[in-house]
């Protein structure tokens, strides 16, 4: 076992779940050392992509791990409370399992308020604060100012699970990965790390017999394109090449970014319009698109903005 | 705070730490496009149009501190390709009516277009058959112009009003009124000068504006607020606090007014009024905090939400009503005129000056004493349509006998200024001395809260002097500590009106309001009740109505869409 879960969570190499990957014991460090007496702890399990189900397996299945990496992290930064910060479906079923074993315990289970972009972490910040559902100016970043303008430490449902089993001593290598889409068994599935997106699909009996294409995380692979690993969420969407429209499919996700976006910063908000003004009439000016995709990816205001296009520039390359 | 260095586009420039890209640029004289960016508010980094490139990321400028050694580029590749996608994008939703919009086609928006050889109309409007809201009959806000940067919202927040507020419509959140029963627009206008896509206006801001005119038959009578003679020379290229009283004069003139008064006259009237109103009421201690009431803006936030409070405000009216009411009674009388044929025009630095002429009650033998309200925007604009050039206009004097005030009358423009003035004028009637220094330095500046402590006699007075309404909530909480408060609801008061020449910041607006107080050191008569007209008229038995109002309870107006 590891001197301290810092030392634990870098020894594990455990990284962030939103996409950027940030090294969790780097984060745990800066809540620590920052300055300023009051801190705070959110266990995000505000899960809002379409399709992941992986935060609410584990709160499910494993919640007294989940506080048990709470734990971890309140004894480690002084001073500190948490809040578990639950999606509203997530809220209504564990937040009285959660309470329970949270007991004597400084930590608050609280439901999400407004849609996915509210499980952003500075969105979060935001939402419990009962404030506009809107990213922060980055930096400050949340570990030096987050909940009321404290040190915050935000980690997704998995990574205190991750801690949680570290302290005990019982962490084996191994991560939760969402697999959906045209599969036969769908599911939540607990597999090494490091595992290809082929071995995923293979290991849980779900590699399917037709042609195919994955959108894992932001990113489109082909059937050929399955020996990358897989960050993040750890998402896996299964579709059947045959059977899917590429432009209903782009619509759709176009909707879900106008629906969810928060329409603050005008590279996401008046460029996913467009993107989806281009699909819906099927004029796709390549070159136009690509400098959308450019000013979103590199201008937009939180990583809702920036990560949007990924899957877009993906499909019409790919696929069209 | 430490000095550090940085480079901008291979230039090494001296700043400090924590300053902005932004600011570290702008106070060494490198250009960097910005939109939603204003030194009123705060950093919102909205638009994304100011975004620079460190290390080869793109960054925005304006909310991005700067660091020891941080190299920076205004004008890569990078940079270039998504500031003009970015504009793209905005024009894009912006419908560009540049032939009649507040900012005369000088706003940023189009500035960085040209510069960045923007297709403006590479898509097809998304807000094309968005609505035109009017609130009360005073401004306008026409949606389809909207770029969404929040700072109209910002700045009504500020103003403590709230009226306008993000609201969600199909997957998009747009800028709207408020539909809540008890939040209702005031008329500052500070909307109209703080968006950078024009999308506020006054109502008839363009199409109006020649209609005072069209009175051939009648007599034309102009006037101007104290506030305006140190702005509008702004609007013809001239510097910012430029003394144009004589030109203004002369344009009006050439305009076809008959006569051109100047309401700093007016000015010294509610001086003399108001000053003997504090008199009585701390004599029989009745009705205090007295609270100024020359601006419409305030006194309908108080109607609207402090009616508690009506009967603490000042009964004098406001200086271009008291002399628009001695023109028709007085005035007219003088030059055997009939009232009826007499056409008054103010040019205000303020939107809510619209609003408060319409007011019935101020009527005086059933004439408006102010037939029109000109903002500083509009006379301008009129000078321009008659290809007027104001800039090398030869001064004339404003005509007796409303021409000349006392320097306390003039610095009525800028936030402190009625409260000097009522001072230099009510504490020789409280003392019985003559006042020694009339600068009374406490109340000037553009701070939003101001307060001073006057000794007269024995006594202590409490004052407290408010500019920018949303200041004023702190001031209320504790108002039995004052004797008077004098509120302004535009940030530094006139000189930041509503009605002003665009842009505006606490730069411009300093400089406005010295030229105000310089004018008011050149003054021999300084004092309100010393101006000779103002002992003049005070002998005549006029009626007290031309001189006093009342107030009354308030409720929203009905906001159309038009």
């Amino acid at each position: 076992m590891a001197k301290s879960i810092i030392e634990g969570l870098k020894k594990h190499k455990i990284l962030g779940r939103s996409g950027c990957c940030y090294p969790s014991a780097e984060k745990w460090e800066k809540v620590k050392k920052a300055k300023g007496s009051k801190r705070y702890i959110i266990c995000n399990g505000s899960e809002g992509e379409p399709y992941s189900l992986k935060d609410g397996h584990i709160l499910k299945y494993y919640p007294e791990y989940v506080v048990e990496g709470i734990k971890q992290a309140l004894k480690e930064i002084k001073n500190s409370e948490a809040f578990i910060y639950l999606r509203k479906d997530y809220y209504w079923f564990f937040a009285p399992k959660l309470r329970k074993l949270a007991k004597g315990l400084p930590i608050a289970v609280i439901k999400k308020k407004g849609g996915y972009l509210a499980g952003e972490e500075t969105v979060a910040c935001q939402a419990i604060e009962g404030k506009e559902i809107e990213p922060r100016q980055r930096p400050p970043f949340v570990s030096e100012s987050g909940l009321w303008e404290c040190p915050t430490l935000v980690n997704n449902v998995e990574t205190f699970y991750c801690a949680g089993k570290i302290a005990r001593g019982e962490y084996k290598n191994e991560r939760f990965f969402t697999v959906t889409g045209k599969v036969p068994k769908k599911g939540v599935f607990m597999l090494d790390k490091d595992s290809a997106v082929k071995e995923i699909l293979e290991k849980t009996k779900n590699y399917p017999t037709f042609d195919f294409f994955a959108r894992a995380g932001s990113e489109i692979l082909l059937k050929n394109e399955l020996d990358k690993k897989i960050e993040g969420l750890g998402c896996i969407i299964v579709y059947d090449k045959k059977r899917t429209n590429p432009i209903k499919l782009m619509k759709k996700w176009a909707q879900f970014v106008l629906d969810e976006n928060c329409d603050k910063c005008a590279p996401c908000r008046e460029g996913m319009f467009r993107i989806k003004e281009m699909i819906s009439s099927k004029k796709l000016d390549k070159k136009t698109l690509e400098d959308i995709f450019f000013a979103m990816e590199n201008t937009s205001f939180c990583p809702l903005g920036k990560n949007a296009p990924g899957p877009f520039r993906d499909i019409i390359n790919k696929l069209m | 705070m430490k000095k550090i260095n940085i480079t901008i586009n291979g230039k090494k420039i001296p700043t400090f730490e924590g300053k902005t890209i932004l600011e570290s640029a702008e106070e060494n004289g490198i250009y960097i496009p910005a939109l939603c960016s204003h030194s009123d508010l705060k950093v919102k980094a909205n638009c994304r149009i100011c975004c620079v490139e460190v290390l080869g990321e793109l960054v925005p400028a304006c909310s991005t501190n700067v660091s020891e050694g941080m190299k920076v580029s205004t004008d890569s590749e990078k940079v270039k390709r998504a500031r003009k996608t970015n504009l793209e994008l905005l024009f894009a939703q912006h419908a560009e009516e540049c032939h009649d919009c507040v900012w005369n086609g000088a706003c940023d928006l189009l500035k960085i277009a040209e510069e960045n050889k923007v297709r403006i109309n590479k898509f097809k409007d998304r807000k094309q058959k968005f609505p035109v809201y009017q609130f009360g009959q005073i401004i306008q806000f026409d949606s389809s112009k909207c770029i969404d940067c929040g700072n109209c919202i910002e700045v009504c927040k500020m103003q403590g009003v709230g009226f306008l507020e993000k609201k969600n419509n199909k997957s998009f959140n747009q800028v709207s009124p408020s539909s809540k029963w008890n939040v209702d627009c005031i008329y500052c206008g500070q909307c109209i000068t703080h968006c950078p896509a024009g999308a506020f206006e006054a109502k008839g801001e363009f199409e109006e504006i020649e209609e005072p005119l069209k009175n051939k038959s009648k007599k034309i009578i102009f006037q101007f607020a104290p506030a305006v003679r140190s702005s509008i020379g702004e609007e013809f290229g001239m510097k910012e606090g430029s003394v144009v009283t004589g030109k203004i004069v002369s344009a009006l003139k050439k305009l076809g007014a008959d006569k051109v008064f100047d309401i700093s006259v007016g000015a010294d009237f509610t001086t003399v009024f108001e000053a003997k109103e504090v008199v009585e009421r701390i004599k029989k201690n009745k009705n205090l905090p007295v609270l100024t009431s020359c601006c419409p803006a305030w006194v309908r936030y108080v109607e609207l939400h402090y009616p508690k409070l009506i009967k603490n405000l000042s009964t004098a009216r406001s200086p271009h009503i008291i002399l628009g009411g001695l023109i028709k009674t007085y005035w007219a009388e003088k030059n055997k005129i009939s009232p009826k044929d007499i056409i008054v025009i103010s040019i205000m630095p303020c939107v809510a000056k619209k609003y408060e002429i319409l007011k019935p009650r101020l009527k005086i033998k059933g004439f408006k004493p102010v037939d029109y309200v000109l903002t500083a925007r509009e006379f301008s604009r009129l000078v321009k349509s008659k290809k007027i050039d104001f800039k090398n206009l030869k001064p004339k004097k404003a005509d007796n006998v409303f021409g000349d005030p006392s320097g306390a009358g003039i610095i009525y423009g800028a936030s402190g200024g009625v409260m000097e003035s009522a001072f230099r004028t009510a504490y020789e009637k409280l003392s019985g001395k003559k006042l020694k220094d009339v600068n009374f330095i406490k109340a000037r500046g553009l701070k939003g809260i101001k307060e001073a402590e006057i000794k007269i006699g024995k006594d202590i007075k409490k004052i407290a002097v408010v500019s920018g309404l949303g200041n004023v909530k702190e001031i209320l909480n504790k108002a039995l500590e004052y004797t008077c408060i004098e509120v302004m609801a535009c940030p530094g008061g006139c000189i930041g009106g509503g009605g002003q020449p665009m842009p505006v910041n606490d730069r411009i607006r300093q400089k406005r309001s010295e030229s105000l107080y310089s004018l008011d050191r050149h003054k021999k008569i300084r004092r309100a009740h010393e101006n000779p007209i103002v002992k003049e008229i005070l002998k005549e038995n006029l009626s007290r109505k031309i001189f006093h109002t009342y107030h009354d309870k308030e409720f929203k107006n009905k906001n159309k869409i038009i």
